[in-house]
């Protein structure tokens, strides 16, 4: 298996914003730079406009007057998608029905005029990159969905394209099908070292595969970032509460602690108007006996998820979830001493 | 991508739109004038033909609602061997032109008609009606069956039996069922299988035309206008009419209920 | 016999009536163009004297039938398919309007729009006493039915995304009409034209008026034979078009029976994906 040898591109949104013939603005004036080799997540909840970016990156749609996009240090803003060389797996695939697996992967050799051998070669490589050889002849109704996903990809990598765009691609599997394509697709981006954008609104798929998350709300972005800047350090209530689950508490701040209806809890991150503090379940535990402990209430109710225990805790007013280990036992209306690791402590 | 549609634009522009103008402005340079347009209600023939049209489309469109309903719900519902052929025996005469069907009605129903025969086998006098209103209504029936049934037959298949079910768990008997939740549930089909049905019967020609030319249904009436009479504004003016009517129809069932269009006749 | 039973007979009678009702005139009329002697019955014996004769001389009659046909065919697809195109692609008001457009000769009764065209162009002899003249009523009457069959296919498929799948790949429009449009309509392009050579071969309403005595089709020739010949000859005309129409009906019907569905592999064992 060759490795990609096209140079990986470096794409750039100079003021995109892109309002539709209905009136509708789907995505506000936004700067976007994306480093060659990258792979950038899109994500958010629909209608936020990161679908509306793939597709001005892509060149499906031109961007309103005044936004430009650069390939390189090309302005390729009038190009249309069939000059960008750009490969793009669409949400539904868009597995062409009249032709078999074969015939769809080396369409876009066929395009470009390749000559048949050439075409019959490149083609058994993405067969078996994907690990797809027995499908060749197969047409496109007769295989499954998984499957399908995995001809879509071997289609838009078989023209090597500068970038790879990815609208929502495992939206339509099961679950236990989407984690084991997410682990294939995190290593097949890695080993081909090609520009990606990637749109999703499933946050575990955007942290398993992003070098880059752009969260994204109403058309603007709401916080650039790694994974973990992200995830522990949100910039906003929204991405909060839209990345994993996130606990509030009210209270405020009273000499070096902050003290809430249910207890308090060690702050030292200045002394500003803190009205909220905030902290993810894995920071939190159930408290053994004789430990000290910041907070307490009694536990509303229980889910046994296989490799852990999320407990709801009702705190005199406020409901927290906290993690527990597995084979704990919790009784509903149990009383319950909850420890938080100060490290995981944030305000907004 | 407007280029596609340029030659279909040009082909309907000058033989249907430009025609179809011009047919309306003849239509009021008769000897009546613009009058012509309501000669439909005011002159006693037009208006006698009208309303023997209208009454064979409305009697038509009733009995084969009737026979089409009964027959295409059973079909749907109950899957026995042969239910395919019979399915394919009803739709065959779809498309077959009014005149073959006029043509069989005097097969049937005409002097030498198999009825005739049968008739006078069992009573002595023989039943001709061939040439008839009678006739005419058993043609349309005729033709009017093979479309009506298909529309029946796509509307109680997505009919929901668990609404019957509910039905039936509530108490109500196989007629109530029938009365309370399969009739209400066709109704869209109802409307649009009969709007059709009503309009191609109030536009077809050829059925009439085989029967005789002294049965008064407007295409007739305007048929005569025109070769015998020669007056071609009246005819212009009557057939623009009809047209309206139709389209009238056509498009209150469309609205009504999806998208079905007439066909032959 | 339980109630249900009872019903169910009652209804089976019944259909097997409206059966026999469409049915048995079919089947007469066939039979009547191979009897010797009508009037007698089938003791007079079968003969296909009666065929023979309107073949021999009603021929151009079926051939001009036949030739129009295919030419309507021709036309319908050369227009039919790229407006098609066009609506699919175009969900906007003036898609409906153009569909609405294509709809009305069909809506409006044959005699209208015969008229219409014999008023517009009667003047023009040379068009007038064509067998042209003819085609054009016969393109305006099916052109709907070709778009319809065609669009319905092209809307069932996500052809948007289609498109944009193979323009990501490189194709331009032309490719993408010919590689990946057009074969993905190829059911509805087949049934369109069924449709559009049944419906072209049974015309009559516009054709008796726009028809001359050299350009006779096969319906018109048959309003004649009704008219003013023996039931035999009229008999065995109809018998000839029966056998050209019936089987061009069943290949409708067959095309219009669902397929069966074929048979997805399970995704969940991931190494079936990798057996033979």
């Amino acid at each position: 298996m060759n490795p990609d040898p096209a140079k990986p591109l470096a794409i750039r949104l100079q003021s995109c914003a892109k309002t539709f013939d209905t009136g509708v603005r789907a995505l506000e004036p936004m700067d976007l730079a994306i480093d060659a080799g990258e792979t950038l997540v899109l994500l958010g909840p629909s209608g936020c406009g990161k679908t509306t970016t793939l597709r001005l990156i892509a060149g499906l749609e031109r961007p309103d007057p005044g936004g430009k996009v650069f390939f390189d240090d090309r302005e390729v803003t009038r190009e249309s998608i069939e000059k960008r060389n750009v490969g793009m797996v669409f949400q539904s695939y868009a597995l062409f029905p009249n032709m078999t697996v074969a015939e769809n992967i080396g369409y876009g050799l066929r395009i470009r005029r390749v000559p048949a051998a050439g075409q019959r070669a490149r083609v058994s490589e993405m067969l078996s990159m994907m690990r797809i050889e027995p499908l060749a002849d197969r047409r496109v109704d007769q295989i499954s969905g998984g499957q399908r996903q995995r001809v879509a990809l071997a289609r838009a990598l078989a023209v090597q394209p500068r970038a790879l765009l990815l609208d929502e691609p495992l939206t339509s599997l099961d679950a236990q099908l989407r984690e084991t394509l997410r682990v294939e697709i995190n290593l097949l981006l890695r080993r081909l070292g090609i520009t990606t954008v990637y749109v999703t609104h499933d946050q575990t798929e955007a942290m398993a595969l992003g070098d880059r998350i752009i969260v994204m709300s109403h058309g603007r972005v709401a916080q650039t970032g790694t994974p973990r800047e992200i995830y522990h350090h949100p910039a906003s209530a929204f991405v909060a509460d839209f990345i994993g689950t996130m606990n509030r508490l009210p209270g405020e701040l009273v000499g070096g602690r902050f003290q809430c209806a249910c207890g308090s809890l060690p702050w030292s991150g200045g002394n500003g108007d803190i009205r909220e503090l905030l902290f993810r379940p894995e920071d939190v535990r159930i408290a053994d006996d004789g430990e000290d402990a910041d907070l307490s209430g009694t536990v509303a109710a229980a889910f046994f998820v296989g490799d852990r225990t999320r407990v709801l805790v009702d705190a005199a007013g406020s409901q927290l979830v906290a993690e527990s280990p597995a084979r704990c036992t919790l009784q509903v209306g149990q009383a319950v001493r909850l420890r938080v690791d100060a490290r995981g402590l944030l305000a907004l | 991508m407007i280029v596609l549609f340029l030659p279909t634009a040009v082909f309907f522009a000058a033989f249907f739109i430009l025609p179809m103008c011009r047919l309306f402005l003849i239509g009021g340079q008769g000897a009546a004038g613009w009058a012509a347009y309501a000669a439909i209600l005011t002159d006693a023939n037009y208006f006698n033909a009208l309303v023997a049209t209208f009454g064979v489309a409305v009697a038509t469109t009733a009995v084969t609602l009737a026979i089409s309903g009964i027959a295409g719900v059973f079909l749907q519902r109950h899957k026995f061997p042969g239910n395919a052929a019979l399915v394919a025996l009803l739709t065959l005469p779809l498309a077959f032109p009014g005149v073959v069907i006029g043509f069989m009605v005097i097969m049937l129903a005409g002097r030498q008609g198999l009825i005739g025969m049968v008739t006078e086998a069992l009573t002595g006098d023989r039943l001709v009606f061939a040439y008839s209103l009678a006739g005419l209504f058993m043609g349309y029936v005729y033709f009017s069956i093979p479309r009506t049934i298909l529309t029946v037959m796509a509307a109680t298949e997505k009919l929901d039996p668990r609404i019957e079910e509910a039905a039936r768990s509530l108490g109500a008997s196989p007629w109530r069922v029938v009365f309370d939740v399969i009739v209400p549930g066709l109704k869209p089909a109802f409307i649009s299988a009969g709007a059709i049905c009503f309009a191609t019967a109030v536009g077809a020609f050829g059925t009439a035309f085989t029967l005789a030319t002294r049965i008064n249904v407007l295409p007739m009436v305007i048929y005569t206008e025109f070769t015998m009479s020669a007056n071609i504004s009246m005819a212009a003016a009557l057939s623009f009419m009809l047209g309206a009517v139709t389209w009238v129809v056509l498009a209150l069932a469309r609205t009504a209920a999806g998208s079905t269009v007439a066909a032959a006749g | 016999m339980t109630t249900s039973r009872f019903l169910f007979t009652l209804q089976l009678a019944f259909t097997l009536a409206v059966c026999a009702f469409l049915v048995v005139p079919v089947v007469l009329s066939m039979l009547a163009g191979l009897t010797a002697n009508y009037l007698v019955g089938l003791s007079s014996g079968l003969t296909l004297r009666w065929v023979i004769e309107v073949w021999s001389g009603y021929r151009d009659t079926i051939f001009l039938s036949l030739g129009i046909s295919v030419a309507c065919l021709a036309v319908t697809l050369a227009l039919g398919v790229p407006t098609a195109y066009l609506l699919a692609r175009s969900r906007n008001r003036l898609a409906r309007l153009i569909e609405e457009l294509l709809v009305l000769p069909v809506a409006m009764p044959g005699l209208a729009t015969a008229l219409a065209l014999i008023v517009t162009y009667g003047v023009y002899r040379g068009f007038r006493t064509s067998w042209t003249f003819i085609l054009v009523g016969h393109v305006l009457f099916t052109l709907a039915f070709m778009v319809r069959s065609v669009l319905a296919v092209l809307s069932a498929i996500d052809l948007k995304t289609l498109e944009e799948g193979a323009a990501s790949l490189g194709a331009r429009f032309g490719q993408r009409f010919f590689h990946i449009v057009l074969p993905n309509c190829r059911n509805g392009i087949l049934a369109g034209s069924l449709m559009v050579v049944t419906l072209s071969m049974g015309e009559f309403n516009m054709t008796w008026l726009l028809h001359t005595p050299y350009t006779k089709t096969l319906p018109v020739g048959l309003a004649d034979a009704y008219a003013s010949l023996r039931l035999e000859i009229g008999s065995a005309y109809t018998l000839i078009f029966f056998l050209m129409i019936i089987p061009l009906l069943l290949g409708l019907q067959a095309l219009s029976r669902p397929r069966p569905s074929r048979f997805i592999p399970d995704d969940s064992d991931p190494t079936a994906e990798n057996r033979p």
